[in-house]
C-alpha cells in the first residue's frame, strides 16, 4: 500500500542528478534543464498527492515503508525508512506542491544565467533533501535531510559564488546551523541513551512516541530528562528555524536567488524546527518548561525581528525579517501546546510568504531589467528606488497585497484563520501564558504596519526609479506570474480548512484539525493540554485581533501614503532609535566580538604562540645543542644527511641485538 | 582465543607483504626504464589490493577474533617467532592500505626524478605498512615500524618541497626517540614474561599472560605510548606532522595521512591496551584529555591556515583526536567508530591531498591568497574537492559522518561530558573546512591562468574513493561487519 513512498524523495534526486551531471556538456538547453528540474518536482507532487488522498481515506494513520539498512552496531539500529502520517503527509504537500511553483517560476527567473542548470540540480537536491527530513521515520534520516537542506541553503546562497558577499553569508548560515546541529545531536544522544536505559533502544520515531511515558520520572543534571533533551532538540530548531539567539543568518542569506528565498528560507527549509517539534510533540508536552521557553523564545524573536523589519529599506530584507518573526509565531504555537495551529499557520505562512517572496522576485527581475537597460547600476531591491508599480506591474501588485493581507490576518483570507487560532491559545491554553499573549499581539500590529509600508513604497505613490529606467519597467512573463496567482489564490482561501469552532456558522468543522488529530491528540490529552474558554471570549479576541490588524494598516496608510513626509519627520526625531534599529540592534557585531574574533584569537594562540613558539622552539633548541655537540664530533661527519639516518637505524639494530644477547 | 591453524592453509598475510617487496626489488633492477617501473608498481599495487579484496570478501567472516593466522618459528633462539594475524580490524586496515597504495602510484604517475627509486620506496613502505598491520610478534612489529620509517624518510627529503630537509629530519627524530622507548620496553617485556614463566617470547598473544607489577605495567605502557602517541599524532607531538604533511609529495602525503598516522592508533589498539590493561584503565581519561585539546588545538589552527595543504594536516590531527575520543570511551559503539572513522579519515583526507597535488600542479600555488573561483574553471576537479570537504565536514549520508556519530553516541554513554565538548569541536569542522572551499573554490577566478579540468588518470584515482566516501555514507555496513568479534574481543579482555 506505501511501500512506493521511496519515489517522493527519489524523483527530486534523479532530478538534480541528471541536470548536475549532464547540464553543462550535454543537455545545455535551458528549457529542457527546466523542463526536467520542474516536470520532476511535479512528478512527486502527484505521487504525494496520491498518498495523502489514500491516507485519507485510510483508518490506520501512521505508515513506514523502511528500505535498506543503514547501520547497525551493538545497540544502535538505522534504517532508511519513511514515515507517512497525517503531519509528514502535509508537510509533503506544502513541499512539493509550493516547490513546483517556484521551480516554474525560477524558469522564467533565472532564464540566461550562466549557471542555470547549476541552479536547478540544487533546488532538486534542496526539494530531496526536505522530504527526507520530512519523510524520515527516525531521527537519523532526518538528520541527513536537516543538513542537507542546509547544505543546499549553503550552495544557493553562495549561488553567486563570485561575490565575496555571497560566500560569506553561505558560510554563516552554515556554521551556525552547525550550533543548532550541536543541540540536535546532543538531545538525540540523550534521547537514545535514556530511552535505552528503560531497554528501549530506538530513534525510530513512532516507538519514541509510544515509550515517551517511560521518560516521565527520569532525572538528568537536576532536571528531568525529557527537557533536557527537548531543550537540545530546540537549540537545533533555532538554528535552523532563525529564531534568536540564532537567526541573523537568514537575513544575510538573502545574497541568494529570490526564488531561494521562496523556497528554503520562507516556506519550507526554515519550518524544520517547528516541523521537528511537531514530531516530537510528545517529548515537549511532557515538559511544560520546555514550552514554556519554546513560546517565549517564540514570541521574543516574533517581536524582535519585527522591530528590524520596521526600519529596512531592501525589500528582500523586510521581508526575510518578518519570516523570522512569522516563525516565531509558530514557535509561539507549538510552545503553548496548539501544534495543529503552528502546523496551519506553517501552512498558510508558505502560501503567503512564497508568494511575497516572488512578487519581490517578480519586481527585482523587472527593475533588474529596466535599470540594466539604462545602463544604471542603481540598486533592484531598495525601496526607495521603486513606488508607483502598481500601473506597470497589475498581477505582481494585485497577488502581493492579496499576501500583505493574509499575513495582516484581515478576516477570511488565510493568514486570518492560522493567526489567530495561535493568539486565542496563547491566550486561554492550559499552557498557554497572558504576557506572550500581549507580545504577540504588538507583534502582529507591527507585522501588518512593516507589511503595508513595504507594499506602499513599492506600488504606491510617485514612481522613485531613475528617469532613464522609469518606463522600462514592465510586468513579468506568465511563468514567473502563473505562480504569483495560484500561490495568491491558496494565500486567500487556504484558511478554510482550519475554521475555529466559535464562528464556525456552516458546521464545516476544523477539518485541519481532525486531520491532524491522530499526531497531536494523543500527547495534549495525556499531558492535558487544551484551550478552554467561551465562544463569546473567542469571539472578542477575535475581532480585537482584527482591529489591531487595522490599526498597523492604518499606521502605515498615514505614514506613507497620507503624509510620506512622517517617517523622515520621525527618524529625525528619534536618530539613535533609528540607528539601532536600522543596524539590526547590532546582533551581528555584538556576536562577532564575542564569539567570533575571539576564536579566531584563540586559532591564532594555538598555531603561532603554541605551535610555532613553544613546541618548535623547544625542539629547534634540543636540535641546536645536539648540533653543537656534533661539532665536537665533526670527523663522523660525512656530510650527506641521509647517511645520519641510515645510521640511526643501524644503531637502533645494534642496540637491540646487544640487548637481547645481554 | 581461538587460533585458526589447524589446516596449513596459502600463507596470503605473507603475500600481502612479500608482493610490495618484489615489486621494490624489480623496480630497482629496472632504474634504466622509468615506464617499466610506472607499469610494475601498478601491477604490484593492484595485485595486492587483489589480496586483499579476495580476503576481504572470503575470509571476512569468522568466528572469534582471528579471520587468519600464520605462525612459523624465525630466531628461535630469542623465540621471536614470525607471527601474522588478522583479525577484522587489521583486514581492514590492509584494505585501506592497498587501495590508497594504488591511488598513490597513480598520483605519482608524473614524477621524474628518479622514477625507479620512488616507486621502489614507495613499494617498500606498503610492505613495511602491511607488516605492522598483521605482524603479531614484537620483534616483528618492531621491525616493520622501522621499515615504514625509512621509506617515508626519503620520500620527503629527496622529493620533497622547499623544506624538505628539515621537515624530514624532524620527522625522523620524533619518531625515533618514540620507537626507541618502544624498543627498550619491548624488551622489558620480553625479559620479565621469560624469567617468570622460562618461555622466552615476542609473540604478543604469549606475553598476554605476563604478571606484571603496578610500577612495571606503568613504565611499560608508557614505553610503548611513546612511540604511539608521537606517530598518533597527538598534542603536544604533532608539529612533526604538519612540517612533513606539507613538505611531502603528493603521494607520500598520501600514504602519511592515509596509513602511517594510522599506525600509532593502531598500536594502542592492537598492543599497548591489551598488554597492559591495568595501566590503559588508569591512562584512559589522561587520553581523552590529550585527543579532545588535539581536537580543538588543531581545528582553532587550522582555521588560520594559507597553505592549504598544512590546513588539511591540521584537519587530520582534529580528525584523529576524535577517534582517540572513542577509544578512550571504551564503548563498543566508540571503538567502532573510531576505527570506521579511521578509514573513512583516510580516504576523505586522501581525496582532499589528491586534488591538492592536482590544483597545484595547475596553478603553482597552495596558498589560498593565490587561489580561488576554481569552481567556475574545473568544475568537476571543483566538485569533487566539494565532496570530499564535505565528507570531512562531517555531513551526513558521507563517509566521516557514520563514525562520527558512532564515536559521539558510544563516548556519550560513558563519559557525557567528554562528548559534549567533542560534539562542540566539530562546529568548528565547519568552519575551517568551509573557509577552505571558499578560498579555493568560490571568489573570483584568476583570469591569467586557465585551469584545465580532470584528466582520465585523475578521474581513474578520484572516482573510486568519492565512490567510497558516498558508499560508506550511506552503507557503512560491509566495513562495519568484519570488525564486531575483534571489537568484542578486545574490550572484554582489555579491561576487567
Amino acid at each position: 500500500m506505501y511501500d512506493k513512498l521511496w519515489l517522493i524523495p527519489f524523483f527530486p534526486l534523479l532530478g538534480a542528478i541528471i541536470n548536475g551531471l549532464l547540464g553543462k556538456r550535454f543537455i545545455k538547453n535551458e528549457k529542457v534543464i527546466g523542463a526536467i528540474g520542474t516536470g520532476m518536482l511535479f512528478l512527486s507532487f502527484l505521487v504525494s498527492c496520491k498518498y495523502f488522498i489514500q491516507l485519507l481515506g485510510d483508518s490506520v494513520k501512521s505508515h513506514q515503508n523502511v528500505i535498506a539498512s543503514w547501520m547497525s552496531v551493538g545497540k544502535l539500529q538505522v534504517d532508511w525508512g519513511f514515515l507517512l502520517d497525517p503531519l509528514s503527509a502535509l508537510m509533503i504537500m506544502v513541499v512539493t506542491g509550493v516547490g513546483t511553483l517556484i521551480h516554474l517560476y525560477s524558469i522564467g527567473y533565472m532564464h540566461g544565467e550562466e549557471g542555470f542548470y547549476r541552479y536547478f540540480s540544487y533546488l532538486n537536491l534542496f526539494v530531496f533533501s526536505m522530504l527526507m527530513l520530512v519523510l524520515g521515520n527516525n531521527a537519523l534520516v532526518m538528520f541527513v535531510g536537516w543538513e542537507g537542506v542546509g547544505l543546499c541553503s549553503y550552495l544557493l546562497i553562495g549561488y553567486y559564488f563570485e561575490k565575496k558577499s555571497a560566500g560569506d553569508a553561505a558560510k554563516k548560515a552554515f556554521v551556525m546551523n552547525r550550533v543548532g546541529d550541536f543541540g540536535f545531536l546532543l538531545g538525540l544522544f540523550t534521547l537514545f541513551w535514556a530511552l535505552g536505559s528503560h531497554g528501549v533502544w530506538t530513534i525510530n520515531f513512532v516507538e519514541i512516541t509510544e515509550n515517551a511515558h517511560l521518560l516521565s520520572g527520569d532525572m538528568i543534571l537536576g532536571a528531568s530528562v525529557t527537557t533536557v533533551a527537548t531543550l537540545c532538540f530546540f537549540l537545533g530548531a533555532t538554528g535552523k528555524s532563525a529564531q534568536l539567539p540564532l537567526f541573523t543568518w537568514l537575513p544575510d542569506a538573502m545574497e541568494g536567488p529570490t526564488p531561494v528565498s521562496a523556497l528554503i528560507h520562507a516556506a519550507t527549509m526554515v519550518t524544520a524546527g517547528v516541523y521537528m517539534i511537531g514530531r516530537m510533540n510528545i517529548l515537549f508536552a511532557m515538559s511544560p518548561t520546555t514550552m514554556f521557553v519554546v513560546a517565549l523564545v517564540g514570541a521574543l524573536t516574533a517581536i524582535f525581528a519585527a522591530t528590524i523589519g520596521f526600519a529596512q529599506n531592501d525589500i528582500k530584507r523586510v521581508l526575510a525579517y518578518s519570516t523570522v518573526s512569522q516563525l516565531g509565531f509558530m514557535f509561539v504555537a507549538m510552545g503553548v501546546g496548539a501544534f495543529t495551529a503552528g502546523i496551519f499557520h506553517l501552512m498558510t505562512h508558505a502560501f503567503f510568504k512564497a508568494c511575497l517572496f516572488l512578487g519581490s522576485g517578480s519586481v527585482i527581475h523587472a527593475m533588474h531589467h529596466a535599470l540594466h537597460h539604462a545602463h544604471l547600476d542603481d540598486d533592484a531591491q531598495d525601496m526607495r528606488n521603486m513606488g508607483g508599480l502598481r500601473k506597470k506591474m497589475p498581477i505582481t501588485w494585485a497577488t502581493f497585497g492579496i499576501s500583505c493581507l493574509a499575513i495582516s490576518g484581515l478576516p477570511f483570507f488565510s493568514g486570518f484563520f492560522s493567526k489567530d487560532e495561535i493568539l486565542w491559545w496563547a491566550f486561554a491554553s492550559t499552557r498557554g501564558n497572558k504576557v506572550i499573549w500581549v507580545i504577540v499581539v504588538v507583534a502582529a500590529f507591527m507585522t501588518a504596519f512593516y507589511m503595508f509600508r513595504c507594499l506602499y513604497m513599492t506600488f504606491y505613490g510617485e514612481q522613485k526609479t531613475n528617469p532613464k529606467a522609469k518606463d522600462h519597467v514592465h510586468e513579468s512573463p506568465w511563468v514567473i506570474t502563473l505562480p504569483l496567482v495560484v500561490l495568491a489564490g491558496l494565500a486567500t482561501v487556504g484558511g478554510l480548512i482550519g475554521i475555529p469552532h466559535a464562528i464556525d456558522i456552516a458546521h464545516v468543522g476544523n477539518k485541519l484539525n481532525a486531520f491532524l488529530a491522530p499526531v497531536f491528540h494523543h500527547s495534549q490529552e495525556l499531558y492535558k493540554i487544551e484551550a478552554h474558554g467561551s465562544a463569546s471570549t473567542e469571539i472578542i479576541l477575535m475581532v480585537f485581533s482584527v482591529a489591531i490588524a487595522l490599526a498597523g494598516i492604518g499606521f502605515a496608510t498615514v505614514m506613507y501614503m497620507k503624509d510620506p513626509s512622517l517617517p523622515g519627520k520621525f527618524t529625525a526625531k528619534f536618530p539613535t532609535l533609528h540607528r539601532v534599529v536600522f543596524n539590526k540592534w547590532y546582533v551581528d557585531e555584538i556576536y562577532d566580538t564575542l564569539f567570533v574574533n575571539s576564536t579566531k584569537k584563540l586559532g591564532i594562540f594555538c598555531w603561532k604562540g603554541f605551535d610555532v613558539k613553544v613546541v618548535d622552539g623547544i625542539v629547534n633548541g634540543i636540535a641546536k645543542l645536539v648540533g653543537a655537540l656534533s661539532s665536537v664530533l665533526r670527523y663522523t661527519q660525512s656530510g650527506l644527511f641521509t647517511n645520519y639516518a641510515l645510521t640511526m637505524v643501524l644503531g637502533t639494530v645494534v642496540m637491540l641485538a646487544i640487548f637481547i644477547l645481554n | 582465543m581461538t587460533v585458526l591453524t589447524s589446516l596449513p592453509q596459502f600463507p596470503w598475510l605473507s603475500l600481502l607483504i612479500v608482493l610490495p617487496l618484489v615489486g621494490a626489488l624489480l623496480c630497482l633492477m629496472h632504474s634504466k626504464r622509468p615506464a617499466d617501473c610506472r607499469a610494475l608498481s601498478l601491477a604490484t599495487s593492484l595485485a595486492v589490493f587483489g589480496v586483499a579484496l579476495y580476503l576481504f570478501i572470503c575470509h571476512g567472516q569468522g568466528e572469534g577474533r582471528w579471520l587468519l593466522y600464520e605462525d612459523v618459528s624465525w630466531i628461535e633462539r630469542f623465540g621471536a617467532r614470525y607471527v601474522l594475524a588478522m583479525d577484522g580490524i587489521a583486514l581492514l586496515m590492509v584494505l585501506l592500505t592497498s587501495f590508497m597504495q594504488v591511488s598513490a602510484v597513480l598520483l605519482a604517475w608524473r614524477v621524474e626524478r628518479h622514477v625507479s627509486s620512488f616507486f621502489a620506496l614507495l613499494l617498500l613502505l606498503e610492505a613495511g605498512l602491511m607488516g605492522i598491520f598483521l605482524a603479531y610478534d614484537l620483534v616483528l612489529f618492531y621491525l616493520f615500524w622501522e621499515v615504514a620509517l625509512i621509506p617515508m624518510f626519503f620520500l620527503i627529503s629527496v622529493w620533497g618541497g622547499a623544506n624538505r630537509r628539515q621537515a624530514a629530519l624532524k620527522f625522523f627524530l620524533y619518531t625515533l626517540v618514540g620507537s626507541f622507548f618502544m624498543l627498550i620496553a619491548i624488551i622489558a617485556l620480553y625479559q620479565i614474561h621469560g624469567a617468570q614463566s622460562g618461555v622466552y617470547s615476542f609473540v604478543i598473544g604469549d606475553l598476554l599472560q605476563t604478571q606484571l607489577t603496578a610500577a612495571q605495567e606503568g613504565w611499560l605502557f608508557a614505553g610503548f605510548m611513546a612511540a604511539f602517541i608521537v606517530k598518533s599524532p597527538l598534542v603536544p607531538f604533532h608539529t612533526w606532522l604538519t612540517d612533513a604533511l606539507t613538505e611531502s609529495p603528493a603521494a607520500g602525503s598520501l600514504d602519511l595521512t592515509g596509513l602511517l598516522l594510522k599506525t600509532g592508533i593502531y598500536g594502542l589498539i592492537r598492543v599497548a591496551f591489551p598488554l597492559f590493561p591495568n595501566a590503559t584503565e588508569n591512562f584512559l581519561p589522561i587520553l581523552a584529555i590529550l585527543a579532545l585539546i588535539g581536537l580543538f588545538h588543531a581545528a582553532w589552527s587550522a582555521y588560520h591556515q594559507d597553505d592549504i595543504k598544512r590546513l588539511l594536516a591540521y584537519s587530520s590531527i582534529s580528525h584523529l583526536g576524535l577517534v582517540v575520543l572513542g577509544l578512550a570511551a571504551w564503548q563498543f559503539t566508540a571503538w567502532e567508530g573510531s576505527i570506521l572513522l579511521m578509514v573513512s579519515h583516510g580516504i576523505t583526507t586522501g581525496g582532499l591531498f589528491v586534488l591538492v597535488a592536482l590544483i597545484q600542479e595547475r596553478t603553482g600555488t597552495r596558498s589560498m591568497k593565490e587561489l580561488g573561483g576554481l569552481w567556475g574553471q574545473a568544475p568537476c576537479l571543483g566538485f569533487l574537492f566539494l565532496l570530499f570537504s564535505l565528507a570531512s565536514l562531517g555531513l551526513p549520508g558521507l563517509a566521516n559522518f557514520s563514525g562520527e556519530i558512532l564515536v559521539l553516541l558510544g563516548t556519550f554513554q560513558q563519559h557525557p561530558l567528554w562528548a559534549v565538548i567533542a560534539l562542540l569541536g566539530v562546529v568548528f569542522a565547519a568552519a575551517y573546512i568551509l573557509r577552505l572551499v571558499q578560498g579555493v573554490l568560490w571568489g573570483p577566478a584568476y583570469k591569467e591562468r586557465s585551469v584545465p579540468d580532470l584528466t582520465l588518470r585523475e578521474w581513474i584515482i578520484l572516482l573510486p574513493m568519492a565512490i567510497l566516501v558516498v558508499w560508506m555514507g550511506v552503507y557503512p555496513e560491509p566495513f562495519l561487519a568484519p570488525m564486531h568479534g575483534a571489537v568484542e574481543t578486545l574490550l572484554a579482555g582489555g579491561l576487567p
